[in-house]
């Protein structure tokens, strides 16, 4: 029998983290932001069955970036700790941060354990809160640490390149149309400086948690000629009559520091 | 690869494996003791519970309308004054329920869950029949305890998106199940609703004609069965009134169902019978 070569934890780990990283570096980006009303998934996705963002629960939303069958995985997996936690309590006591914990623990155990390969994806658990203050938004990396990040964040390949561009483009309080605007620009963009590719509403999946939604369920998709609208700029004037005192509320501060 | 289950807050293996699309078979397999059904009662043994009674529902031209009286009963007690017996099960149906109050309400509940379970785990909701028979599978599940007097006999209605009209279903206690075409009730004041109705139904009814029925129908139920309860002037409580339509789950506001509520009354105190039929 051969001796087996010894490897350092320190290598051992960081092998993990490379493989994982590689192999989420190869899938196209997700964004998420907030904006004035909620919070703005976009994914680069052509199917429209295979989703990148799903709803979760009431006021919580996912989005993935690596190998579908295993984000698929912890996607329903989410959905049945949620439902489940749901009818055992109430409504109330599933939180995007219980949930963030929870897969934390999952990724970073399938990680460190010696038997099983890690996870090649990166997540995003994001809730929408009463106000824009309180929503949150947590990224998870597949070695099971939790980011608690604020107003725009990118997970996927060219993540740095994209978030950067985003981070700076990022206003608080932007309506819905100007906040897609700005992300889908960020994800045409060429990291290595060319020329942007121009994305078109079928190439893209887009869903909102929109806290002035009447109903229980904030989470909605955003499909199809609602879409080109947006991005078009046609929905924005319709916009702001609708939802004139949020997004008023949301830019008047933000303006005012801008004239100081 | 076991000790990676246990007590580490990873997500257990259940939640992580492929399989079924309902809320119901996932918390049979992992949380058994919270399904409605299974708890053990000792045999012979009857229990006293409040208990809803009367449920109405009729098609009209657009959808459909679902509602249901306010009083829950203990034996010649009134229990409760305002209960909540129509729910919306999902975004184009809802769910009445006659019977055991406390295990209907958290049937309903689970129904609700289900639904929503399978519409986020597949991404395409149920077929109004699928929903239908889902409800049936729970009221079958509920039968050990019907024997024992804690019955729920619910009554869905919904739109079907497919055929593009409003559909009512009723159950028995075993969980045998039949569409009415036009007007159905249960519950114990439902015998009265129903002659009612058969008076009162036209197939060409508008949506606000149909939610009129309902109530008419409703207070024809209390007028004769002391179990269920009639407008209640002093303290404005009304009949719950849920519209389902193309588009979807409408609840009529407080103010809705006062007006329509209020000129039923009135037209009863002239009229003590309601409106009558032709002869002929």
């Amino acid at each position: 029998m051969s001796t087996p070569f010894y490897v350092s934890p320190q290598q051992a780990m960081a092998d993990r983290a490379e493989y994982a990283r590689k192999g989420i570096a190869r899938g196209r980006s997700v964004v998420v932001l907030t904006y004035a009303d909620g919070i703005a998934f976009v994914a680069e996705n052509t199917s429209r069955a295979l989703h990148k963002v799903s709803e979760i629960y009431d006021k919580i939303a996912f989005a993935a970036v690596g190998r579908y069958n295993e984000f698929e995985n912890l996607r329903i997996g989410g959905v049945r700790y949620a439902d489940l936690r749901g009818y055992s309590y109430d409504r109330a006591d599933v939180t995007a941060r219980g949930l963030a914990n929870v897969y934390a623990q999952t990724l970073g155990t399938i990680f460190s354990s010696v038997g099983e390969k890690p996870y090649e994806v990166e997540l995003i658990v994001a809730e929408v809160g009463r106000s824009a203050e309180d929503d949150q938004i947590y990224r998870l990396t597949p070695d099971g640490s939790v980011v608690d990040e604020k107003n725009s964040v990118v997970v996927g390949g060219n993540a740095d390149s994209i978030g950067t561009y985003l981070s700076q483009r990022h206003r608080v309080g932007m309506s819905l149309a100007e906040a897609l605007k700005v992300a889908v620009e960020s994800l045409a963009r060429d990291p290595n400086g060319g020329t942007p590719r121009t994305l078109t509403p079928d190439q893209l999946e887009v869903a909102v948690l929109d806290r002035a939604r009447p109903q229980q369920r904030k989470f909605k998709r955003i499909l199809g000629a609602q879409l080109g609208r947006l991005l078009d700029g046609e929905e924005e004037a319709a916009e702001d009559s609708d939802g004139a005192e949020g997004a008023a509320g949301a830019a008047g501060p933000e303006e005012t520091a801008g004239e100081a | 690869m076991e000790a990676n289950t246990r007590g580490t807050g990873r997500l257990p293996a259940a939640f992580l494996t492929p399989g079924s699309s309902s809320f119901i078979d996932f918390l049979a397999e992992q949380s058994p003791d919270l399904l409605p059904g299974r708890r053990a009662l000792p045999a012979g043994l009857t229990v006293e519970a409040p208990h809803g009674t009367t449920i109405v529902a009729a098609v009209f031209a657009g959808g459909v309308v679902l509602a249901g009286d306010r009083r829950a009963t203990m034996g010649n007690v009134i229990a409760q004054r305002d209960i909540e017996k129509v729910f919306p099960a999902d975004e184009y149906s809802a769910v009445g329920i006659a019977g055991t109050a406390g295990l209907a309400v958290e049937m309903v509940r689970l129904f609700q869950l289900e639904l929503e379970h399978y519409e986020k785990i597949e991404g395409t909701t149920l077929s109004l029949e699928g929903k239908a028979n889902r409800l049936t599978t729970m009221i079958r599940g509920n039968l050990g305890m019907a024997m024992q007097g804690l019955a729920v006999v619910p009554m869905f209605a919904g739109y079907d998106l497919d055929l593009g009209r409003g559909r009512i279903f009723t159950y028995d206690v075993t969980g045998g199940r039949s569409e009415e075409r036009s007007f159905a009730a249960t519950g114990s004041g439902s015998v009265f609703a129903r002659g009612s109705m058969k008076k009162l139904y036209r197939p060409d009814l508008t949506a606000d004609q149909a939610a009129t029925l309902v109530v008419q129908a409703l207070y024809d139920a209390a007028d004769d069965d002391s179990a269920t309860g009639g407008p209640d002037l002093a303290r404005r409580i009304f009949p719950i009134v849920g519209l389902i339509t193309e588009e979807g789950f409408h609840r009529l506001s407080e103010e809705e169902v006062t007006r329509i509520a209020v000129s039923v009354t009135d037209g009863r105190r002239n009229q003590p019978d309601g409106p009558q039929a032709p002869l002929l």
